[in-house]
């Protein structure tokens, strides 16, 4: 079994994912980032791997990939980071999360391997829906990573049922109709969409929610109506916020990392 | 006669064999059916190409006339150098094909918001014109650098009611102006048509771009029997996404005709300093299909330097990957020096001042009109250059 799966199996709160870019602000930060947002209580770590063209992030998350790209951090370094964060922690699953590009550019075989020996656990592809991705899902998948997928408020049911089954590890539910650092407006559609999911979904594949959650009152109410939380460009605003105090930096993501983590119930 | 007998592509998938295809996210998913759907049923209906002949006709001015250069023509040797005028289009350029085409697609889909990128500006102003003509609101993205070259279309754009948006991330030309009309669409996937400027993108824009851009090759292949009675040898167009050499070639295809696209070879191939994609880029994923794009050797998308701003694209369109690799096209380049050259040699000798975009598939022809006898060449003369009187007298100040 591999971890996210242990780690949904056997949490006791629903699950908590914190996403941060690799490299940003520098790859020995990122990985201090790394280990205490654990300590304060995230259960998955999804790390963002630069890409020169991120169509489905705000400008929060563009920001943050356009400083780590500045210092030239690539999946290589990406891999370094997974590797040292790895020698220390065994639990914590970790998610690669980018575009398809830099993958293609190393190709898929070399790319699975590496993230196996570096400790990655699953990958999320923003521009490789299941129908473009059935080749890379499977050479994933001889390395025990799983592909993880998005379904969106424009999913239709014949397209979740294809993505469902496409899916490992856990389903990435897109909250709105918009890129990363929008505001979540309606979570009642969010859950009735979530029921549908779980309708569909035999194999009792998670679903977690992400975009547009940024403060407990929403942490906790997603929390209640699905497996996970996703939250993302709030941790890259503590990031940018703080780019000339690193110690702040830190401190604010633990204390926010924290907050957020009360808010979320019990399964 | 040569027998070529090429596929019809792209498959129901969007593929052209390993290039092409949907490489989105989830959201967009819906809206790009959506958009096939629509387009393999309206577009396709009599009653839709009926209207869509009448408009090109009576406001764009359809078909465009072939014109035979002879000044030109005599001076480089024994070959004939004929021009298709796409210039001569309302708004200046074959832009407008497609932009028409579209508009009236997404009216018939009852979309109330357009959103273009653009790069030159002329499929901005050209989405701004349909926009103004069909009373839809219009929202154009166009990269920082861009819009300070290309200042004139901006001006004519505003005059037309669009909101022009500048986009000053990343590279600030027409590769961020794709990516932020595409977060746009996300955002307002309900209410918003995109519409792509070339024949680049996720399926089904490059096939319905390319559809509606072939009426260049069709008129094109007629009028060079019932005016010249005379067939086309060698086929020319610049290449930026691809959208006026498919235009053109297209019809084309299964043809024995020699067929050339011509890319922007900005300082020249060996500096790393252009937009020539075909020429040395490798294949990978960008703005949602498979082609050849330039990159680094970690897959980061490399910028680009074009003097025309509309050629200025590290990407191409998925169809000219595959005529690529199957030979069926040969891909050159041509230098920002080598086109303006061109520009005014055109200028001079015919009285046509062509698109900076333009020269680069004159350049070429001219290039080989010198060694090449008794050749029919018909070159896509896809813009005028009134857009470009600002970079032209930049240039000359720095050159005299
Ligand atoms: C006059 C003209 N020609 C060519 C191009 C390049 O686009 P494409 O390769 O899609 O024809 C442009 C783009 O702006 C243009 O304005």
């Amino acid at each position: 079994m591999n971890r996210i799966e242990k780690t949904f199996r056997n949490n006791k709160k629903k699950v908590f994912i914190a996403y941060v870019v690799c490299g940003d602000p520098d790859i020995s930060t990122t990985i201090k980032i790394m280990n205490i947002l654990v300590n304060s209580g995230v259960d998955l770590i999804e790390l963002g791997v630069p890409f020169t063209d991120p169509i489905a992030d705000g400008p929060v998350i563009q920001k943050s990939i356009e400083r780590a790209l500045k210092k030239n951090i690539n999946l290589n370094d990406v891999f370094n980071v997974c590797t040292k964060f790895r020698k220390k922690n065994k639990i914590t699953p970790l998610v690669l999360m980018g575009y398809l590009n830099p993958i293609e550019n190393i190709g898929y075989k070399k790319f699975s391997k590496t993230a196996a020996q570096s400790g990655v656990d699953g990958v999320l592809v923003v521009d490789s829906p299941p129908e473009e991705s059935s080749v890379l899902s499977s050479v994933l998948q001889e390395n025990n990573i799983c592909n993880i997928h998005l379904a969106s408020p424009t999913t239709n049911k014949s397209r979740l049922e294809a993505i469902v089954k496409a899916s490992k590890g856990y389903l990435y539910y897109v909250s709105l109709k918009g890129i990363t650092g929008s505001k979540i407006s309606n979570i009642k559609s969010v859950e009735r969409s979530i029921d549908m999911i779980k309708k569909i979904n035999k194999n009792d594949l998670p679903v977690v929610v992400g975009f547009g959650i940024k403060d407990k009152q929403t942490a906790k109410k997603i929390s209640q109506i699905s497996d996970g939380v996703i939250i993302g460009s709030s941790f890259v605003k503590i990031i940018e916020e703080n780019l000339h105090n690193k110690h702040r930096m830190v401190d604010n993501i633990n204390k926010y990392a924290k907050k957020i983590k009360t808010s979320i119930v019990n399964k | 006669m040569k027998k070529i007998n090429l596929p019809k592509l792209p498959n129901k998938d969007g593929h052209f064999d390993e290039y092409g295809g949907m490489f989105v996210s989830e959201t967009l998913m819906y809206p790009l059916k959506e958009l096939l759907k629509a387009y393999t049923t309206i577009a396709k209906s009599a009653k839709f190409r009926q209207m869509l002949t009448k408009e090109l006709t009576m406001y764009v001015g359809r078909p465009t006339p072939i014109y035979y250069a002879s000044r030109i023509s005599k001076e480089l040797g024994s070959s004939h150098i004929y021009l298709k005028r796409e210039d001569l289009n309302h708004t200046g350029a074959h832009k407008i094909n497609n932009a028409m085409g579209q508009v009236l697609l997404a009216k018939a889909m009852k979309k109330t918001r357009i959103i273009a990128e653009t790069g030159a500006g002329q499929h901005g102003v050209a989405t701004a014109t349909a926009c103004a003509k069909y009373n839809i609101k219009c929202v154009v993205y166009m990269g920082e650098e861009d819009i300070e070259r290309q200042k004139i279309n901006v001006y004519r754009m505003k005059l037309l009611g669009a909101e022009v948006i500048p986009v000053t991330s990343g590279s600030k030309t027409l590769k961020d102006a794709l990516n932020e009309a595409l977060r746009d669409w996300v955002s307002n996937v309900d209410d918003t048509h995109y519409i792509i400027g070339s024949v680049a993108g996720p399926h089904p824009y490059p096939m319905i771009v390319r559809d509606f851009q072939s009426i260049i090759g069709h008129e094109s292949k007629k009028q060079m029997m019932s005016v010249y009675k005379k067939k086309a040898d060698i086929l020319i167009a610049c290449v930026g996404g691809g959208s006026n050499a498919i235009g053109l070639f297209h019809p084309f295809l299964n043809d024995d005709v020699e067929i050339v696209g011509v890319e922007a070879g900005g300082y020249g191939l060996s500096t790393g300093k252009h937009a020539a994609p075909l020429n040395k880029g490798k294949p990978g994923v960008l703005h949602g299909n498979r082609t050849y794009i330039m990159e680094d050797e970690n897959g980061q998308i490399q910028s680009t330097h074009s003097i025309s701003a509309g050629l200025d694209y590290p990407g191409v369109g998925p169809e000219h990957s595959w005529l690529k690799d199957n030979k069926r096209v040969q891909y050159v380049s041509v230098t920002d020096k080598e086109a303006l050259k061109a520009f005014y040699y055109l200028t001079e000798k015919e009285g046509i001042i062509p698109a900076l975009e333009t020269a680069h598939a004159l350049a070429y022809a001219f290039k080989i009109a010198k060694k090449r006898k008794n050749k029919n060449i018909l070159i896509n003369l896809s813009g005028r250059g009134d857009k470009d009187i600002d970079t032209i007298t930049k240039m000359t100040q720095m050159t005299l």
